[in-house]
């Protein structure tokens, strides 16, 4: 349970008591469970409804939030993983593969999270290294070659700040994925699905939609490392959020999104089957729109939707 | 505080001068390196396109004394010199920040771009200035590099681009994060036509910005010394509690590591482009 849904939770744990109440004795408390049932309702629509900046950022960085493996389960078939960068080594931060999405073949790459501490290890807490972004362009310059629209999911934390990483060149591989993604003859879709942190997230970004679901976020910096470098105090992370607009709401007006995919009631943890059925309609709406365009209107799409992102003024 | 201290003369604390005592005194006559510490004439430095003639320490340049020491006298035509950055996101205290580094740079943004000749090849250049706002970019430095390759591919041009950040800047949010994928989408059209590019990273160049098209030239150098890099030195030392080698992240450890073509000393800076610049203009065996 989140703070800002303590209420809530309270509201609920009364509901319970009175019920159970209610069956072992024999007073009839119907009419106020009832009362409290639609205060309840009336609650969740108000505290749910009106999710501040930084109660999405919680939503968005909920350890049980569904992950891409979640979604991949849930929205294709056939999933066929595929590892390894033929360079290096093969980055588990980052998954992909072939896989089927309603009848027709794609290419799926995401960010991957851990679902507990050891796999969160082994996949480093869905913070790429460089062979985890040279992976993923590998795999979408095969879906070019064979002609397969791209989804990516983004869900990091951002790209690994470590020596091995720097030492195998991150800024290299995530400039070659912006560079490479934006010359794509495919249909390439792009989904952040809980936190899209900077340039890690960016690699896997470049896309002719990006769609972004309700409680994700997506920043250029952290909150914590935006206070800690601006007022020098990470403590201030709840202000940066609010100052500097990372929200799916903040990005779908400043023209960054396409779409915003609404979540479930209180974040997509609390039902990954409905969630998935969201982002299936969004999804297969968006890559329907851009499915019939030929290879140059597919990049120069993509070039000028990035293109025009940016606000500059002139000097009278 | 006894009798005697009255009639000394010794303060007995130090006096930082102001902001406007500094202003008033000339440009320093002399110029300490901070590497050797040796004192040379100001004058002398500039010559020596500001590289310490002990230790060869490549002092910081401004973009236009590279403009200056790289082009053909008067070649340099600039583009959108008047392009200015709004505040998108109402952050607070940006304009003021932004006004004040205007003052103090003469500059309008970080950036400067514009075409103009090296030896009499023509070539599009843009010259990051890390003075202005730390050099980091934002919508407007985004744009005008964006705009700069763009000139380039539509005449044919090399585009060259000396970078000097820390990364994306913060006060713009997304918008300065969307700025690395704008620009490299350029680069890859001028690429695809078969144009050269050509990025020389130089003190210091970090985060977003070595992360998009400073790492995207047909060839890639640096300067001597440069610290280049994606994360900060201190984050990574705080996520992996482990000290880092002195020379980590500096232009002599990514040619180490394979990230770059070569180091170049500024002395010889022009003279390798030019080299460069001639074998990409075709030729015939003889």
């Amino acid at each position: 349970m989140l703070e800002f849904e303590k209420p809530i939770h309270e509201l609920k744990t009364k509901i319970d008591e009175l019920k159970v109440y209610t069956n072992q004795h024999d007073v009839d408390f119907s009419e106020e469970i009832r009362r409290l049932e639609e205060r309840l309702k009336t609650l969740e629509n108000e505290i749910y409804g009106n999710m501040g900046v930084w109660d999405r950022v919680q939503v968005a960085r909920h350890p049980e939030r569904p992950t891409t493996m979640d979604y991949i389960n849930r929205l294709f078939t056939d999933f066929f993983e595929c590892h390894g960068d033929r360079l290096f080594g093969d980055d588990a931060a980052i998954i992909g593969g072939i896989a089927s999405y309603h009848g027709l073949p794609v290419t799926v790459i995401g960010h991957q999270r851990g679902k507990d501490t050891k796999e969160n290890i082994r996949r480093n807490f869905g913070m790429p290294h460089p062979e985890g972004y040279r992976k993923a362009l590998r795999l979408m310059k095969q879906a070019e070659k064979f002609n397969r629209p791209i989804i990516t999911f983004i869900d990091t934390k951002g790209a690994y700040p470590g020596k091995a990483a720097e030492e195998r060149g991150q800024s290299e591989a995530i400039a070659r994925n912006l560079f490479e993604m934006a010359g794509l003859k495919v249909p390439t879709i792009c989904i952040v699905i809980g936190e899209g942190g900077s340039g890690g997230a960016l690699g896997l970004g470049v896309g002719n939609k990006l769609l972004m679901l309700e409680n994700s976020t997506y920043s250029v910096i952290s909150p914590e490392g935006a206070a800690a470098l601006l007022w020098k105090d990470a403590s201030q992370a709840r202000r940066a959020a609010e100052t500097m607009k990372i929200t799916a709401p903040d990005l779908l007006e400043l023209g960054v999104v396409d779409q915003m995919i609404p979540e479930v009631k209180g974040g997509a943890q609390n039902d990954v089957e409905q969630q998935a059925k969201n982002i299936d309609k969004y999804l297969y709406d968006a890559l329907k729109s851009i499915l019939s365009m030929d290879k140059e209107e597919l990049v120069q799409q993509r070039y000028d939707k990035h293109a025009k992102l940016g606000q500059i003024s002139f000097y009278k | 505080m006894q009798i005697k201290d009255l009639f000394s003369k010794k303060k007995k604390y130090a006096s930082i001068p102001s902001e406007v005592m500094k202003q008033d005194l000339p440009d320093g006559v002399m110029t300490k390196c901070p590497k050797c510490k040796k004192i040379s004439i100001t004058k002398e430095l500039i010559k020596n396109v500001k590289v310490c003639s002990n230790c060869g320490f490549h002092h910081q340049m401004t973009a236009f004394e590279r403009i200056e020491f790289l082009l053909d006298e008067a070649s340099f035509e600039e583009f959108d010199k008047d392009m200015i950055s709004s505040n998108p996101l109402h952050f607070p205290d940006y304009i003021e920040k932004l006004e004040s580094d205007r003052k103090k740079t003469d500059l309008n943004e970080a950036v400067v771009t514009g075409k103009g000749t090296i030896d009499g090849i023509p070539v599009v250049i843009a010259v990051m200035d890390s003075r202005f706002r730390m050099g980091s970019m934002g919508s407007v430095v985004g744009e005008k590099i964006t705009r700069a390759i763009e000139r380039a591919t539509s005449e044919f041009l090399p585009f060259i681009i000396f970078t000097a950040s820390g990364g994306a800047r913060m006060q713009e949010g997304i918008l300065s994060l969307m700025q690395m994928a704008k620009t490299s989408a350029a680069l890859n059209r001028h690429s695809e036509l078969g144009c050269l590019a050509i990025s020389i990273l130089t003190n210091p160049t970090t985060g977003g910005v070595s992360a998009s098209f400073a790492s995207l030239g047909d060839f890639n150098f640096a300067e001597p010394g440069a610290l280049i890099g994606f994360a900060g030195r201190r984050i990574i030392e705080q996520t992996i509690r482990e000290e880092l080698p002195e020379d980590f992240q500096t232009a002599e450890f990514l040619l180490n590591h394979g990230q770059l073509d070569a180091v170049l000393p500024r002395t010889e800076m022009r003279s390798k482009l030019y080299t460069i610049l001639h074998l990409h203009q075709g030729g015939v065996l003889q």
